[in-house]
């Protein structure tokens, strides 16, 4: 039931290149060798600047602006932590960031399987309709939307309060399933789910929400684990509308410590380096921590990670 | 009383929609359809209406008529980001996507390490791209930078990089092909559902690795390229916050990149009409190359159900 959507298992996988492997014996050595070296190469261009980040926010200016690079840092200095959280709100930064993130990602799962269960499985007239301006609305470049939604969240929507300045312009969206892909990816997965269940719940006289909630969103765990991730990552990085409706006291940390970039480029970098890796190490934790569905949602999508 | 119910079922049958089951399809498909109207629909027709407007910062409008697009045409910053981006687009697109398959063929044997290299290679898709672009700004300085240092083993002089014009496109190309993992994920899964039968049936027919690759991989892999490149195109037009981050466009505009014209006129500049007028720009020209590339898509794109 799941078949249209599992990747090959690893044993596939290696089946396959088994065969593979056998098809070029003659020159495997030296091909083996090449692609070895061609690997390694570029995996070092891939980790090396992450890494030289890294080491650079436990450096002494000192050692920063030197000729040749010193690699490593002396003696670790943590120091460099402390300084760049005493010189901007990073936790105020980090939380505001959290808060948008549980909201956006728990309205994007529950409003994206309701739209996506309609499409999948219930049928009404105009759905085809629906679900084609849907895949085109994943192909709408977000910045001829900023102009008019900046003024919209400006001076229209003022219910509780004036909405620019707030999260509200980045999180009611996203409880409105304006984000085609998240659909588009339940909905794939809710089509692979037997009939035959659903009728028997239905026999049984549950309702339709029901049989969402305890039948299809369970059995859809896969799917619904890539989508948390993936409006998790989209709306921790989220920058340009984040930019322009936010004000500094709901900033989050892409945009919180861009501003202080900007103050410090030119003298601290170990301060900007600290709050970069700050940054980042949530997200590496939760890749460490859920790497396949990272690269199956990315797969599946071909969205993922923009 | 049995002739009418038979016609009552009868005529159930005959409409496709049961009016039960049409009512829940709206009412799951609601979130969409009350978001794509508010938060998009409402939007693109406001910015349309913008392009015959001015806006001032207490919120009210002034219609000025053609103002906005007589300036549009003797705006000389918009050919100037228009080639910016097409610079940019046209080539950190076939670069990225000939890297990622080309990392992708390597990995799609049974090679030793094979998920420390992908998870390598990957990496960089999930640092932020705000921390991505301390980093890069950081890694071309002139002096201190690891770009230069890494040139310097290769004997070449060290260059200014971002404060070069000539060379600060480049720098940003470089620095977009460095995060090609989502590309070579979604490679990686196509090469991984190319039939192996065909790939054997080649063989006996006597295929060497580069027929086979070219006459059964690569045709097979024409739909994931296709993909890649329109979605890869569409995403590297957008290109902003490095930008803004890195370089806020210069040197002499050489990375004053379209959507951050946008962002600059309107929320710098707070020109709200000429911002929209020059989002509907890009956003025709958006369109105009995706329609292009579908319809070229016939001429290379092979589909194995056709």
């Amino acid at each position: 039931m799941q078949s249209t959507f599992q990747p090959r298992t690893d044993a596939e996988v290696d089946a396959y290149a088994e065969t593979m492997r056998r098809h070029r014996q003659g020159r495997d050595l030296t091909t083996r060798i090449i692609a070895h070296v061609t690997l390694i190469l570029l995996a070092v261009m891939a980790l090396v600047p992450v890494l030289w980040m890294i080491s650079s926010s436990l450096k002494a200016p000192t050692e920063i602006f030197v000729t040749p690079i010193q690699w490593i840092p002396s003696t670790p200095r943590w120091s460099n932590y402390v300084d760049a959280f005493a010189k901007a709100p990073l936790w105020l930064y980090f939380w505001n960031t959290m808060i948008l993130c549980v909201f956006t990602v728990v309205g994007t799962v529950i409003s994206s399987s309701l739209v996506a269960f309609s499409f999948a499985r219930l049928r009404w007239p105009g759905r085809d309709f629906f679900f084609a301006l849907l895949l085109i609305t994943m192909m709408l470049p977000v910045v001829v939307l900023i102009v008019p939604r900046f003024l919209m969240f400006s001076y229209w929507y003022r219910w509780p309060f004036r909405w620019i300045g707030t999260f509200l312009p980045l999180i009611v969206p996203a409880w409105f399933a304006v984000n085609g892909l998240y659909v588009f990816l339940m909905r794939q997965f809710f089509m692979g789910i037997p009939v035959e269940l659903e009728d028997a719940a239905r026999i049984d006289g549950a309702s339709t929400l029901r049989i969402l909630w305890q039948i299809f969103i369970p059995l859809s765990q896969p799917v619904v684990i890539t989508v948390v991730i993936l409006t998790f990552i989209q709306y921790y990085n989220e920058f340009l509308e984040a930019l322009i409706y936010l004000k500094p006291a709901t900033w989050t940390l892409a945009v919180g410590i861009r501003a202080m970039n900007d103050q410090f480029y030119a003298t601290s970098w170990e301060t900007v380096f600290a709050t970069g890796t700050f940054m980042l190490a949530p997200l590496v934790i939760l890749f460490f921590a859920a790497q396949r569905y990272f690269i199956e949602g990315v797969a599946l999508s071909g969205f993922g990670g923009r | 009383m049995a002739v009418v119910s038979t016609s009552a079922t009868g005529r159930r049958r005959r409409s496709p929609f049961s009016r039960r089951a049409a009512i829940e399809g709206y009412l799951f498909a609601s979130p969409f359809i009350i978001g794509f109207v508010a938060f998009i629909l409402i939007p693109m027709v406001w910015s349309f209406i913008l392009i015959f407007q001015e806006w001032n910062l207490l919120g009210t409008a002034r219609w000025v008529g053609m103002k906005n697009l007589e300036a549009l045409m003797s705006d000389p910053k918009v050919p100037q980001s228009l080639w910016n981006t097409a610079y940019f687009a046209f080539i950190s697109v076939p670069l990225q996507l000939a890297l990622a398959f080309f990392c992708a063929i390597l990995l799609n044997q049974n090679i030793r390490g094979r998920n420390f290299y992908r998870t390598a290679l990957y990496l960089p898709v999930v640092v932020p791209v705000v921390v991505s672009a301390f980093i890069w700004q950081r890694a071309y300085h002139p002096d201190f930078g690891i770009i230069n240092a890494a040139l310097g083993w290769f004997g070449i002089p060290p260059q200014a990089w971002l404060f070069e014009p000539a060379l600060a496109k480049p720098a940003f190309i470089f620095m977009r092909i460095w995060v090609m993992g989502t590309q070579m994920v979604i490679f990686l899964a196509g090469l991984q559902s190319v039939p192996l039968s065909l790939l054997e049936a080649a063989e006996l027919d006597g295929a060497g690795t580069w027929k086979r690759f070219w006459n059964v991989t690569f045709p097979m892999m024409t739909p994931v390229i296709f993909f890649n490149l329109v979605v890869g195109l569409i995403g590297n037009f957008q290109v902003f916050a490095p930008a803004l981050v890195m370089t806020k466009g210069g040197p002499a505009d050489a990375t004053l990149f379209m959507v951050l014209y946008i962002y600059r006129q309107g929320f710098e500049y707070s020109k709200l009409g000429y911002a929209a007028t020059l989002s509907w720009l890009f956003f025709l020209i958006i369109i105009i190359f995706t329609f292009i590339q579908f319809r070229l898509q016939g001429r290379w794109v092979y589909y194995e159900n056709e």
